[in-house]
């Protein structure tokens, strides 16, 4: 018999969800996807890049429909993204999918020289991210991508947190001159922001007001942070959430204001506690002198435990109750 | 390309571009003297027969493009793109000096370069990308690649020409510049690779195998692809450290900087065999 698929969110979860107005979306994938080939649909050099991946990526309608602008290249990452960043120095518009896990270790040195390095206007697409593919284990997982992204001049990283975001994001990069790092999961999303929300890369977007706490959360995490915001409320205290979707370039400004306007900060992410959003906002406010009771969520440093992306989340405390609880911890 | 050179003409400037290599060397303390003296006449072929490159058209989309992967060799590369008037041949004495552009490998920041190379098994996998974006606009140019013989070791290059043969890519040709010497000796010593055509021809492409010094058989195997359908690959037999007698078929020579003594030797060889050939008719 196989392991029932635990829910990412408790009964009293889906309550508090509710209770905020919180629509279910689809996957982020799926948005991707559907936002890929409407773009590409008007765009010949458009061009999508995968290794085996279209599966994962959703992107078989997009082989269907443009069979002419998706370029596979099999089971081989190195070569995925040295032939995304080929396309790119001839004027495409060169969308790189693969599953981040690999994308960002396997080939990272081809991220580092011929797209970041070399300057050309590629996207990544790091799909399956964090511990979307849960139980099948570390070889699976992609924990250190934002770490190791971040460590690497001229590349903007995006991981949006609904819908909204994805389709926004994508629109961007489609757009962009420069190299970007797109990673999400696979799972359903509420919707957390209205069709018309302004996105902006590198421009954090606030999802709540409040000054006993800040969430600077990402990503699939964001709406964790948000329904520990809403439990927390009914203790009376007001908590800001931000949805910091894009990790690089940091949105500095929002970060101090959070550091200077809240009784403690909270970051969120579904990443190593090494590396990523957490220690980058940490890096901002210690710099700029600002002392705040300040915690990072995360994934740990350790074997991670097995099991689902929910199983996991919730272990490590990336749940609403999770969450509620270290901000109890954090102001006393 | 230039104007039209002669065999002659074109083994005339080789000496001349090896002195200016070896003096960049010489001035920079630092380069790949003998990966760049061995493939200087394949650039030398390149550059000023083959490619339609030049100054003014690099901004051309429909210019042939040159992605060195044995980006190392980047001194023999700089001193071919100031000849063909890239840049002032003054940037050729500023090569890994503080804040230069000249940078000891490939970089854009340089007119005329493509890519930034230097890590080993890069260029293919981009060439291949370049490739079929020209499949797709249907383009008239080309692309080449200049990989080292021990380069191969690294993986992406056959995950690259596997994909270059799926694709049918027969507007992609890699050129390895087969000297059979690496940093730590003899290639077949350190990992072997032999034999190399048999590998490209199993792995789909087209195959010529020339004397990466004579500039007739370069010509030759680089003016069309070898067939229709297939990428082709020319392996260069070539000489490691060419045209000075110290310098040649010695692993130490990888990077070594020549002393002044040294330099002063090289570069009298060469004007040596320079005289030589002017003296042919």
């Amino acid at each position: 018999m196989s392991a029932p698929t635990p829910s990412m969110y408790s009964p009293a979860a889906k309550a508090m969800a509710e209770k905020l107005g919180l629509k279910p979306g689809h996957s982020n994938v799926d948005e991707f996807a559907a936002t890929l080939v409407e773009l590409a649909k008007a765009d010949r050099n458009i061009i999508a890049v995968t290794s085996d991946s279209r599966g994962s990526g959703k992107l078989g309608p997009f082989g269907q429909a443009l069979p002419t602008q998706l370029v596979e290249v099999g089971i081989a990452e190195q070569n995925l993204v040295g032939i995304t960043a080929g396309l790119a120095a001839c004027g495409k518009k060169s969308f790189g999918v693969s599953p981040a896990c690999f994308l960002t270790a396997r080939s990272l040195e081809q991220i580092k020289n011929d797209i970041c390095y070399s300057d050309v206007p590629a996207t990544l697409i790091g799909i399956s991210s964090g511990v979307s593919y849960g139980a099948l284990g570390s070889t699976h997982h992609s924990l250190h991508d934002l770490a190791a992204l971040r460590a690497i001049h001229n590349i903007s990283i995006v991981v949006p947190a609904d819908n909204v975001e994805t389709r926004e994001a994508i629109r961007a990069a489609a757009k962009s001159e420069k190299p970007i790092y797109i990673r999400f999961g696979k799972a359903a999303m509420f919707g957390l922001h209205q069709p018309e929300t302004k996105f902006e890369i590198g421009k954090a977007i606030q999802l709540r007001e409040g000054n006993d706490v800040a969430f600077i959360a990402t990503g699939e995490t964001v709406v964790h942070a948000l329904l520990a915001a809403g439990q927390l409320a009914e203790q009376g205290l007001n908590c800001r959430v931000i949805s910091m979707h894009t990790v690089k370039p940091l949105d500095t400004e929002d970060v101090l204001k959070s550091g200077h306007e809240c009784r403690a900060v909270i970051t969120v992410e579904e990443h190593s506690v090494h590396g990523g959003l957490g220690e980058a906002c940490a890096s901002v406010l210690m710099q700029a002198g600002v002392t705040v009771p300040f915690r990072i969520a995360g994934i740990p440093d350790e074997d991670t435990v097995t099991g689902a992306q929910a199983d996991i989340f919730r272990h490590y405390g990336v749940s609403m109750e999770g969450l509620s609880k270290a901000a109890l911890k954090l102001l006393k | 390309m230039g104007v039209a050179l002669s065999d002659k003409e074109l083994a005339l400037k080789s000496v001349h571009l090896r002195k200016k290599t070896l003096e960049a060397i010489y001035e920079a303390g630092a380069g790949h003297t003998g990966g760049s003296l061995s493939c200087l006449d394949i650039l030398n072929v390149l550059y000023n027969r083959i490619l339609n490159v030049s100054l003014e058209t690099f901004s051309n989309p429909n210019r042939d493009l040159y992605v060195q992967s044995k980006g190392h060799s980047v001194e023999a590369l700089y001193a071919v793109l100031a000849d063909r008037g890239f840049f002032p041949e003054a940037g050729l004495k500023t090569i890994c000096h503080y804040k230069s552009h000249f940078v000891g490998h490939p970089t854009r920041h340089i007119h005329g370069i493509e890519m930034n190379t230097g890590a080993l098994g890069h260029g293919l996998p981009i060439s291949v990308g370049m490739a079929i974006a020209g499949k797709m606009d249907t383009a008239p140019y080309r692309v080449f690649t200049l990989l080292g013989d021990g380069e191969l070791a690294e993986g992406s290059n056959w995950e690259a020409a596997m994909a270059a043969a799926h694709y049918k890519l027969d507007n992609l040709t890699a050129i390895v510049d087969h000297n059979t010497l690496q940093i730590s000796g003899r290639t077949r010593d350190v990992m072997s690779n032999e034999p190399i055509d048999e590998k490209f021809r199993a792995f789909g492409w087209a195959v010529k195998i020339v004397n990466g010094h004579d500039f007739a058989e370069l010509t030759y195997a680089l003016s069309k692809p070898a067939e229709t359908g297939k990428p082709t690959c020319v392996i260069a037999n070539t000489v490691k450290g060419k045209g000075v007698s110290f310098m040649e078929d010695v692993a130490k020579w990888h990077h070594g900087v020549p002393s002044k003594a040294e330099l002063k030797q090289a570069l009298g060889e060469l004007d040596a065999a320079g005289a030589k050939l002017k003296e042919v008719v």
